[in-house]
């Protein structure tokens, strides 16, 4: 793998692992929540609890969907404002329960649509971000595929960050960044290269913790040793005290781009 | 010329010797600016004496010196973080240089302006951001100035004010710019955890990811007549659902109506509701 593009075509490949995947290989007895107690139900964002050996953890995940009538339904993983509503309740009931929180992110990017503005998808977004920053549990957030813009963000505000090989991370897609740049969506190659979104560009920069190997499509053994990650993470995260964890995390994102 | 044509009477006007110039004694009619809603030219002076809004309502766009000076009692802005200018973090093409033109072009050295100011007699830490330099998108720079200016009214227990207008997150520093929207947000809830007030004051226009962190995330929100404000612009709604927007999506009113903005206060009322709620919120408050 050695373009940025090729990153972009792999992070969007169709047979890649969908967050569902990653919830039903780490964790065992999950129960999917629904709705976002205000307007709807968004299936593109599932949710619920489930187990991590014998703790109960809060799971979320943007879901692409499986086949075309499954995609249509959970709108190729664009969540509507309900959609990051219902992950706020749902973390903030992972709060009341002191369960943690874990993310899976795998998204184009929040929905652009009519009623998506209409309904707050800014204000949703934002209110995510800034509740996710004083959540008093511990947060980890992984990339398994896209991470586009505020809509990955709304879910991604953790106190890590983790990233799988080949997922991307990116504050606009290259295709619209090359339609704004150079005119012209065909130059998407040459914008993904100059925005650095792949994993090793974005660890460079110090914004994900971790890359996690795909070990050549094995993913049997992908699910292994990133379950055994997590459990690790939680061991480490639930024996500091909140006020520092909260503290950290707010930290990890103040010195981000600031000048030296 | 033949010697028999000496005498003969001019045919036109222009074998007379053409005519006496005209003297203008008119003056020029003065320069205006089209007003985009109504059509009508508007006078300069005309604009100057009404904080460029239009007979009709229109409100022009402001830059952010315009809107300090007629916001704040005058010279009573301390400006905070000038020294602080964006870099090329990611060699981005083409970014190195349109930061040095827009640096000589516009005179501003970064999206945002930071400082203390009174409005009315009331203290407050104000931000206003920059149309004409990059519309006013968020990279590094501009997240940092806002996230220094909330430490500072933390600091200082000041209320913050800030107007914005934006076209979201600046592409050219990449998932950096995308961090700003985590720093800023992150350190509006503990400004506003301490008890703090936040108004905001949003602007035509405010989109992307400014619209989905701080600009959202005040105790009260304030928009100008007409304001787009969104997430996603109207172009890449329309091309995402393949049909036009209705005339009045992602406007100010519309919001309100939604239920996502506080109210809408007309540019010539903004310094004096700014200044009322900024004296209410100052009332009670501990220390």
């Amino acid at each position: 793998m050695n373009t940025a593009i090729e990153h972009v075509q792999a992070a969007r490949a169709t047979n890649r692992p969908s967050g569902l995947d990653y919830i039903n290989n780490l964790f065992t007895d999950f129960i999917e929540l629904h709705g976002d107690r205000r307007f709807a139900d968004d299936p593109s964002v599932v949710a619920g609890i489930a187990m991590m050996g014998d703790v109960p953890v809060t799971v979320i995940a943007t879901e692409k969907g499986k086949d075309t009538k499954d995609r249509i339904r959970r709108n190729f993983g664009a969540p509507n404002p309900e959609g990051y509503r219902k992950a706020l309740r749902l973390m903030k009931q992972a709060e009341k329960f002191h369960r943690p929180v874990i993310c899976f992110i795998d998204t184009s990017g929040a929905f652009c649509g009519i009623s998506a503005e209409e309904r707050g998808q800014g204000q949703a977004i934002a209110e995510n971000i800034m509740e996710m920053m004083g959540l008093k549990t511990p947060v980890l957030s992984i990339l398994i595929g896209e991470g586009g813009s505020g809509g990955a963000l709304a879910l991604g505000v953790a106190d890590e960050v983790w990233m799988l090989e080949n997922a991307i991370y990116s504050v606009i897609s290259p295709e619209g960044c090359a339609n704004i740049r150079w005119k012209d969506a065909g130059k998407a190659a040459e914008a993904a290269e100059s925005l650095k979104i792949t994993a090793q560009d974005v660890y460079d920069l110090g914004v994900v913790e971790r890359i996690i190997s795909e070990q050549g499509g094995n993913y049997a053994e992908v699910f292994e040793s990133l379950g055994s990650d997590i459990r690790n993470w939680y061991e480490n995260a639930s024996s500091l005290p909140m006020e520092e964890l909260t503290q950290a995390r707010y930290m990890r994102f103040r010195r981000m781009g600031t000048p030296s | 010329m033949p010697i028999n044509n000496i005498f003969r009477k001019p045919k036109n006007e222009l074998e007379k010797g053409g005519r006496p110039p005209v003297v203008v004694t008119e003056a020029d009619a003065e320069i205006g600016m089209t007003c985009p809603k109504c059509g009508k030219s508007i006078p300069l002076s005309y604009l100057w004496e009404n904080l460029y809004v239009c007979p009709c309502g229109y409100c022009f766009r402001l830059n952010a010196r315009q809107r300090i000076n007629f916001m704040t009692d005058t010279d009573s802005f301390q400006e905070l973080f000038s020294e602080l200018e964006s870099r090329d973090i990611l060699g981005f093409p083409g970014y190195a240089d349109k930061l040095e033109n827009l640096k000589k072009s516009t005179g501003e050295s970064e999206a945002v302006i930071c400082g203390e100011a009174t409005i009315l007699g009331q203290r407050c830490a104000l931000f206003v951001m920059e149309p004409n330099f990059m519309m006013g998108s968020m990279g590094t720079i501009v997240g940092e100035k806002i996230t220094r200016l909330f430490e500072y009214a933390i600091e200082h227990s000041l209320p913050v004010v800030g107007c914005t207008v934006s076209g979201g997150a600046r592409m050219q520093e990449g998932i950096m710019s995308l961090m700003q929207m985590a720093k800023t947000s992150g350190v509006v809830k503990k400004h506003s955890d301490l008890g703090n007030f936040y108004l905001v004051v949003l602007t035509d226009p405010t989109t992307g990811g400014v619209t989905a962190s701080f600009a959202m995330l005040g105790d009260i929100l304030m928009a100008e007549p007409g304001a787009i404000i969104g997430f996603a612009g109207a172009r890449v709604v329309e091309q995402t659902v393949r049909k036009k927007v209705p005339h009045d999506f992602q406007k100010a009113e519309l919001l309100v109506e939604h239920g996502f903005l506080d109210m809408i206060v007309p540019r010539a009322e903004q310094k004096k509701t700014i200044s009322t709620l900024l004296s209410m919120h100052s009332k009670g408050k501990s220390k």
